[in-house]
């Protein structure tokens, strides 16, 4: 167990902006990653490998759909949800992925856009962690732009017949259920299907040097027949699959903040420790100091935007675009963050001793998933000139 | 079973302590607060119990208005209800005091086993158990590691020194202090966070509670031990300067 438990990042009291229930959210979240996730995240990010232990503990804490109402979830408000990703992320990306995917992108839509039989079947299976799910929309020549998507689902009376192929997706080997998007005659749609339908093939991507402790999978689908009743009924158009993304986007804005956090403050402690020149701390020289000044404020300014969107997201009034500057920002400041840390530890920077390396590689992931950094930046450029920019 | 489990807040363990302008206590401007280490394992005890046996499990802490916090995460982890007996200054108090209030607390109660910490990680009387025992009549044991409920009576097993063990048999009701580390600390669930607001916490005055006795223990001065660097040197042969070294670290330095 680790002697001294992490005790956050917080220069400016940001203390004070959290209720007594975000703090014991937090705490819960906190202590899981210190003495579940730490001991074991090095060696499942060298071994390519996602920790499944953990899988049903998350369900049981209750960090599946955290932020979800009914089903056994826990119906937490935004900042705290935020609080818990934070954390999480601060183990590792991948963790994090893993959360957000069950319940931003798969949960969310089930609860959303699905019928009651649906939400029956799926939503406590998807909870607990006894089902794990994914979400299929990027296709190998359709990332940033998902609207040209060809896959497709044709009607055959009550069944649908899917035929495509997704890629990039995190969890598809492990997922007992897909939520998949697919084109059709009226518009692009929603399908839940499940592990062993016949014509629904997973492999996974290897080779990664980013998430290496996550899973991503591609999916085919081949003459797949898929019933009716597993089309989600209210998802209509491509809105519904980034209102997904939307929900998760947000969670991102959080976990960003906590590799932020993680490497700063491994960065830190660091370089009061470590001697050069006279046998003085390297903390000593004023470059060494000027990284850490800015690293804390950006940290800060990002703590600042995630609560601030957090509390407009519990109010009702965060719009699509607010949540691409949260993304946008924290994940940029926190890659920023991870490369001013590796600098300061030297050549231990690079090893994977330390947790830097690891989170600086998985943030790469982070920039470009769920939206990349330039898609976010025209999105705020269109609200703010009104002129899209895309094409 | 009905069980109270008594918990205090104090300092998180890795603070920067600073010793407060009167000299007497740590200044609490900066600090944070979490639930004292082996109280945490007296609760976790208890809570184990109840899911045996059945029955409720009550919290009782003294402590000023930010116990509410200690208070709510043993709600979140699973007690049923709370007694805090708000007290602003738990160091004023003896270990005689404060067991007196707790003791007034519980008057209407009737536990059937009341669990503490061994002792807190701040003041670390080690004394509030016992003493809160003899007051509630009840027997007691201490430093214990493994709590079994058979019919109605408590098989304990108590750590002794040097890897030493006692197991004990004794009756119910009693009143146990609880060893650290004894077990797995369970995690308060995020519906179990959300689960605590609707618990009843009584709140009661020292007052209310009648008076403590004046405090016949007395914290005189709080302060850093003194640093010195006392080198000694070891001539002689070999032999015998590794001997003595070691009785040293033994003895001494207590680190072997
Ligand atoms: C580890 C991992 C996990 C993932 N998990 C999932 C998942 O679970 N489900 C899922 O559906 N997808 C998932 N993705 C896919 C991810 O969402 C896409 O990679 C992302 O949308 C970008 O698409 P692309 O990779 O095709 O890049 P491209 O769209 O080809 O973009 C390449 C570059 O071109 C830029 N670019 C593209 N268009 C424009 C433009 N109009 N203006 C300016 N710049 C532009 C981009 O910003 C980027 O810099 C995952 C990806 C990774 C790496």
């Amino acid at each position: 167990m680790p002697t001294t438990s992490f005790r956050g990042v917080d220069y400016l009291l940001i203390e004070t902006l959290f209720s007594e229930d975000e703090r014991l959210i937090r705490q819960t979240a906190r202590q899981f990653v210190d003495e579940r996730v730490l001991p074991v995240i090095r060696d499942c990010y060298r071994d390519a490998r996602f920790p499944q232990d953990l899988i049903p503990e998350m369900g049981r804490l209750g960090f599946y759909g955290a932020n979800l109402e009914g089903y056994g979830c826990a119906g937490l408000s935004n900042v705290e949800y935020g609080l818990i990703m934070q954390e999480l992320e601060r183990g590792d990306s991948g963790l994090r992925s893993f959360v957000s995917v069950q319940g931003a992108l798969v949960m969310y839509p089930i609860l959303t856009f699905g019928s009651d039989a649906q939400k029956e079947r799926w939503l406590p299976r998807l909870q607990s962690g006894e089902a794990v799910g994914c979400f299929g929309l990027t296709e190998p020549d359709f990332g940033s732009n998902p609207a040209g998507m060809r896959t497709t689902a044709r009607r055959q009376g009550d069944t649908w017949i899917l035929n495509g192929e997704k890629t990039w997706i995190t969890n598809g080997t492990a997922a007992d259920v897909a939520v998949v998007w697919a084109r059709t005659d009226e518009g692009i749609a929603g399908f839940l299907v499940e592990r062993g339908t016949p014509g629904f093939t997973t492999s996974d991507i290897h080779g990664k040097w980013s998430m290496r402790a996550s899973v991503t999978s591609s999916l085919s689908f081949a003459d797949c027949r898929i019933s009716e009743a597993d089309r989600l009924p209210a998802a209509k158009g491509l809105k519904a699959a980034l209102a997904c993304l939307t929900q998760a986007r947000f969670g991102i804005a959080w976990g960003a903040l906590g590799a932020a956090m993680d490497c700063y403050e491994t960065a830190r402690q660091y370089t009061v420790l470590r001697k050069q020149f006279d046998d003085r701390p390297i903390a000593s020289h004023q470059l060494v100091q000027e990284k850490l000044a800015c690293m804390i404020t950006e940290i800060t300014k990002g703590q600042l935007l995630a609560i601030h969107g957090g509390r407009l997201k519990d109010q009702g009034t965060l719009e699509p675009a607010h949540v691409s500057m949260l993304k946008r920002n924290n994940v940029a400041m926190a890659l920023d963050v991870a490369r001013l840390s590796r600098d300061l530890l030297g050549a231990n920077g690079i090893t994977d001793e330390y947790p830097i390396m690891r989170h600086l590689c998985n943030l790469e992931t982070v920039k470009t998933y769920e939206g990349t950094d330039h898609i976010h930046a025209l999105v705020i450029g269109e609200r703010v000139t009104g002129i899209p920019a895309y094409r | 079973m009905n069980i109270v489990v008594c918990v205090k807040q104090t300092p998180a363990r890795d603070s920067l302590l600073r010793v407060d302008a009167a000299g007497k206590w740590v200044s609490e401007d900066d600090l944070n607060f979490e639930i004292n280490e082996p109280d945490a394992y007296a609760l976790e005890s208890g809570l184990q119990l109840k899911e045996q046996h059945g029955g409720e499990v009550t919290v009782l802490c003294a402590g000023p208005a930010r116990a509410a916090q200690t208070i709510r995460e043993a709600l979140a982890k699973g007690a049923d209800r709370a007694i805090h007996i708000a007290a602003d200054h738990l160091g004023a108090l003896d270990p005689l005091g404060l067991a007196k209030l707790m003791a007034a607390a519980l008057r209407d109660e009737k536990p059937d086993l009341v669990l503490t910490g061994l002792q807190s990680d701040d003041l670390g009387y080690g004394q509030t158990g016992v003493i809160l025992a003899e007051l509630l009549g009840l027997p007691h044991a201490t430093i214990i590691m493994q709590v079994e409920v058979e019919g109605g009576t408590l098989q304990v097993k108590r750590e002794l020194e040097d890897g030493w063990f006692q197991h004990v048999a004794m009756p119910l009701p009693a009143l146990l202090t609880i060893q650290s580390g004894i077990s797995k600390l369970r995690y308060a669930t995020l519906m179990g966070i959300k689960r605590a607001k609707t618990k009843p916490v009584r709140t009661v005055s020292a007052a209310e509670l009648g008076d403590a006795a004046t405090p016949v223990l007395e914290v005189a001065r709080v302060y850093a031990p003194p640093r010195g660097k006392r080198t000694q040197l070891f001539d002689g042969d070999a032999r015998e300067s590794a001997a003595r070294l070691v009785e040293k670290l033994r003895f001494e330095a207590r680190v072997l």
